[in-house]
């Protein structure tokens, strides 16, 4: 949160503004992943992952984050390794939204 | 200075409009999901600068750069560090930011982009994939050069990384770009008629509505290419 914090400035109005398109992109882009993690598609399984991994750094869970970048790797190497640790992150994450 | 966003993610607009909106003189001008869409924009404005995303469904971040005669400073923003070296293969871009982005380092771009200019029609990529020698274009197939006769071609296909070259006798797939090829080609006698193909005008078997018959292939005619292919014709 420090580094939403950082780019506002306290400026309430853009922070308002980034969580409610989070709110909106989030479940979206979590179920692109759930769809291609069940086709067992790795490659675009990854790409959603490259994209759901900003989300996470910009919400400030740096050990997730480290997380999703080593599962990101595994999932281009054909490997699920991880895919619990990081379904849990997703579970963080749409539980916190939810409270906003 | 005016400058446009392209990047598929929203989350990630609002967080650089918002780094732009913080630096005094720099105007977010418009915002786009992807690169076709500016495409389109750029076509008909001028901007200064453009903070574009490597990874996008379709259109890569470099596919875009591609298509720009005369590209204009671009800072890119990407999740990813490893096309940091391909990136600086290219005279227009100025700084590659890693996401999440502070705004310290984001300012440090701002400064290198202000104090940076672009050579008026630089030639994106050193790597020369095509020769033309009078009629003939050489094009360079698991490492030889093989030679096409000019106006045996009617048609060139962009597929990724690679083009079709379709000509009467053959077809051969190339590891090169539409624009690449569109600079060695004669313009009297092919024309792009879509941001995927490039036809041959004489080879034209017929037209209709927003496509046009070429031997058996019925290749799109974007709108904003209808009119230059009009003039072309010979209409009676």
């Amino acid at each position: 949160m420090n580094y939403i914090k950082s780019l506002s400035g306290d400026d309430k109005s853009f922070e308002e503004k980034l969580f409610a398109i989070i709110k909106s992109e989030f479940p979206t882009e979590q179920q692109i992943y759930l769809n291609h993690i069940e086709a067992q598609n790795y490659q675009l399984t990854a790409e959603i992952v490259h994209k759901l991994k900003h989300k996470i750094s910009i919400l400030g869970l740096e050990k997730s984050y480290k997380i999703a970048v080593e599962f990101e790797n595994n999932l281009l190497d054909e490997s699920t390794e991880l895919q619990e640790e990081f379904e849990s992150i997703l579970l963080i994450i749409t539980n916190f939204l939810k409270q906003l | 200075m005016n400058c446009i966003i392209i990047d598929d993610e929203a989350t990630a607009r609002a967080i650089i409009s918002q780094l732009c909106h913080n630096i005094e003189g720099l105007k977010v001008t418009e915002e786009f999901p992807n690169a076709i869409q500016a495409i389109k924009y750029l076509n008909q404005n001028d901007v200064d600068l453009i903070f574009l995303d490597i990874h996008m469904p379709d259109f890569t971040g470099f596919d875009f750069i591609e298509t720009l005669k005369n590209p204009p400073r671009i800072i890119l923003t990407t999740s990813d560090t490893n096309f940091a070296i391909q990136a600086f293969e290219y005279d227009c871009i100025v700084d590659y930011l890693v996401k999440p982005i502070s705004q310290e380092r984001f300012d440090k771009a701002i400064q290198k982009a202000n104090s940076k200019s672009i050579p008026v029609s630089s030639n994106n990529n050193s790597e020369k994939v095509e020769t033309t020698s009078g009629n003939d274009l050489y094009v360079n197939i698991d490492r030889r050069l093989i030679k096409i006769d000019i106006p045996s071609i009617y048609l060139v296909e962009a597929k990724g990384d690679y083009i079709y070259v379709k000509t009467e006798s053959q077809n051969y797939t190339v590891h090169s770009t539409l624009k690449k090829i569109e600079e060695k080609l004669p313009n009297t006698l092919f024309l792009k008629v879509h941001r995927s193909f490039i036809i041959n005008v004489d080879k034209i078997i017929d037209i209709e509505d927003n496509s046009v018959l070429i031997k058996k292939d019925v290749i799109p005619v974007s709108r904003s290419n209808r009119p230059e292919l009009m003039k072309r014709l010979n209409l009676l």
